[in-house]
């Protein structure tokens, strides 16, 4: 990582969980510059996974989880300024430019710009709007306008059978509203779990009440009274609804470091970064949601995009770290990007949560038994462990943690009896 | 609502206000204590707002889920007789004065 004078501006584009971590973080590490962090959001920074959770039980006008109090950013020096929008980057002279026309100057530049829900092609434009009944759930604006639908809503329809659409779906259920989620692919969560977990959590979501379709497909929607009232699905089938939530996924923001010739990955779809987090542009760096990076954790060190808070959160720990270590004339900062991935959902009153990456997997090995709630899949790749699934198994998945984080292996006794602790 | 008191590693006290928070966890991010990382938002997943609580309180706490029970097996730093996460821990359910030892890492 270049070194940059112990003045210099750093601009962050974005204040979700990466963001504002390194911009407190950065400070913390010793830079003496300023620090400008820009959030297109009028809210000051806020916990994004409760909102598919726990906030959904809540009031629409319950206020949001903070990251951290608002002092803390004026204590660390940061300027936060909310509900500004960069429409631009001009790379020659090194600034930002905003909705409002203000050109901002940068020495480094973050892009933390996350991701948005992927717009639903069966839905026409006119139709694609809260009030009409269309709703996708991201953001804190997003869950204050469902969370007064869902009140009123005796049925509802989910697009996508993934982390998202089932949360919403056990919530939904809960309260008693008739539910129905439809998945084009043939397992829920198929981009994120074992095919032995997406059973599991289909049979829980089916115990509580919600219709889950698998390979079905929403073809369009009905409409009346210019709101959607109908799903209508491949077969010919309609489902009526009160309101539609699309979860078919995100797409990630990246449409600033397109305009400003960024590469992109072209699998992994994010602004394309090497392993300290920087884009072909040694000025700007990218992390979290939108930035595609090469990982330790994948086949091939290929590169890849993670949507969860643990890879925000680290990727903002380890680049504060790199772009301190000017000032300071420390050398301990690490190389390389190589933080553990981890993921958890929680859906009705079952925890699931990931350690590791399932991509190299070429075998699962089960670990108790499904049929008593509590069991984890044990992900291999060649002899290697690579991943470890565990549901309402909180102990495996720490003990995974720090399997994978050393390299090593469960013990065969463990293998053999999930009693015996996967790691000591 | 209660006061809850921080004592960090290096032994310095911080009172805290727990007034409109949910959790000791929720109070501790609100207020700033820099020991609790709560990466998780408070579901129970992380085990990154361990807590040792203070003897003479842990008792009057109700007693830890498993969910809770097992996580703590992974904290970053080993976990003690009177470990607790603390976004499990309901302001409600918190006696006023409640004296909580921060870990020296959650990470």
């Amino acid at each position: 990582m270049s070194t940059l004078p112990s003045d210099a501006r750093v601009v962050i584009l974005g204040a979700g969980h990466g963001g504002a971590q390194l911009a407190v973080d950065l400070r913390a590490k010793g830079h003496a510059g300023e620090i400008l962090l820009l959030s297109a959001e009028d809210a000051p920074p806020y916990q994004r996974p409760p909102l598919s959770k726990a906030y959904l039980s809540g009031a629409a006008d319950a206020p949001p989880p903070l990251l951290r109090a608002l002092p803390a950013y004026e204590k660390a020096g940061v300027s936060l300024r909310l509900g500004v929008r960069a429409t631009a980057i001009d790379r020659r002279a090194r600034r930002v430019e905003t909705a409002t026309g203000e050109r901002l100057a940068y020495d480094r530049l973050v892009l933390a710009t996350g991701a948005r829900a992927a717009p639903a092609p069966f839905v026409p434009a006119d139709l694609a709007t809260p009030a009409a009944g269309l709703f996708t759930l991201r953001s804190l604006a997003d869950a204050r306008a469902l969370i007064p639908a869902l009140a009123a809503a005796r049925r509802l329809a989910i697009a996508g059978g993934g982390l998202i659409g089932l949360e919403i779906a056990a919530h939904a259920a809960a309260a008693g509203i008739a539910t129905t989620l439809v998945e084009a692919g043939p397992r829920l969560m198929a981009r994120s779990v074992s095919p032995a977990v997406s059973d599991f959590f289909l049979a829980r979501h089916r115990a509580a009440g919600v219709a889950v379709r698998l390979d079905a497909r929403i073809e369009a929607v009905e409409r009346a009274d210019g709101r959607i009232a109908a799903v209508r699905l491949g077969d010919g089938e309609t489902i009526a609804c009160d309101l539609l939530v699309s979860a078919i996924g995100a797409q990630p923001r990246t449409e600033l470091a397109e305009a400003a010739g960024l590469g992109l990955d072209r699998w992994a779809g994010g602004v394309a970064v090497d392993a300290k987090l920087a884009t072909e542009d040694p000025a700007i760096h990218a992390l979290g949601d939108c930035a595609a990076f090469p990982s330790p954790w994948a086949p091939d060190q290929m590169r890849v995009r993670l949507e969860s808070v643990q890879n925000a959160v680290d990727q903002a720990r380890f680049l504060a770290a790199g772009l301190a270590t000017h000032s300071s004339g420390a050398q301990d900062a690490p190389a390389a990007y190589d933080a553990l991935p981890w993921f958890w959902s929680d859906q009705g009153a079952d925890k699931l949560q990931i350690a590791g990456l399932s991509l190299g997997v070429d075998r699962w090995v089960a670990r108790g038994d499904p049929g008593s709630g509590r069991f984890s899949l044990l992900g291999f790749a060649g002899e290697s462990l690579a991943c470890v699934e565990a549901v309402n198994r909180p102990r495996d998945f720490m003990d995974a943690r720090k399997l994978l984080a050393a390299g090593e292996s469960p013990p065969a006794a463990a293998l053999a009896d999930p009693e015996v602790r996967l790691a000591a | 609502m209660p006061t809850l008191i921080f004592i960090a590693p290096d032994g310095t006290r911080t009172e805290v206000d727990a007034d409109g928070a949910a959790s000791v966890m929720e109070a501790a991010v609100s207020n700033g204590i820099d020991g609790i990382v709560a990466e998780c938002g408070g579901s129970c997943s992380c085990a990154t707002c361990h807590v040792y609580v203070d003897e003479a309180f842990f008792g009057r706490l109700p007693a830890r889920g498993e969910m809770e029970d097992e996580l703590l097996d992974g904290t970053a730093c080993a976990r003690g007789p009177t470990s607790r996460l603390s976004c499990q821990i309901a302001i409600d359910d918190a006696p006023d004065g409640l004296v909580l030892r921060l870990p020296e890492a959650q990470t």
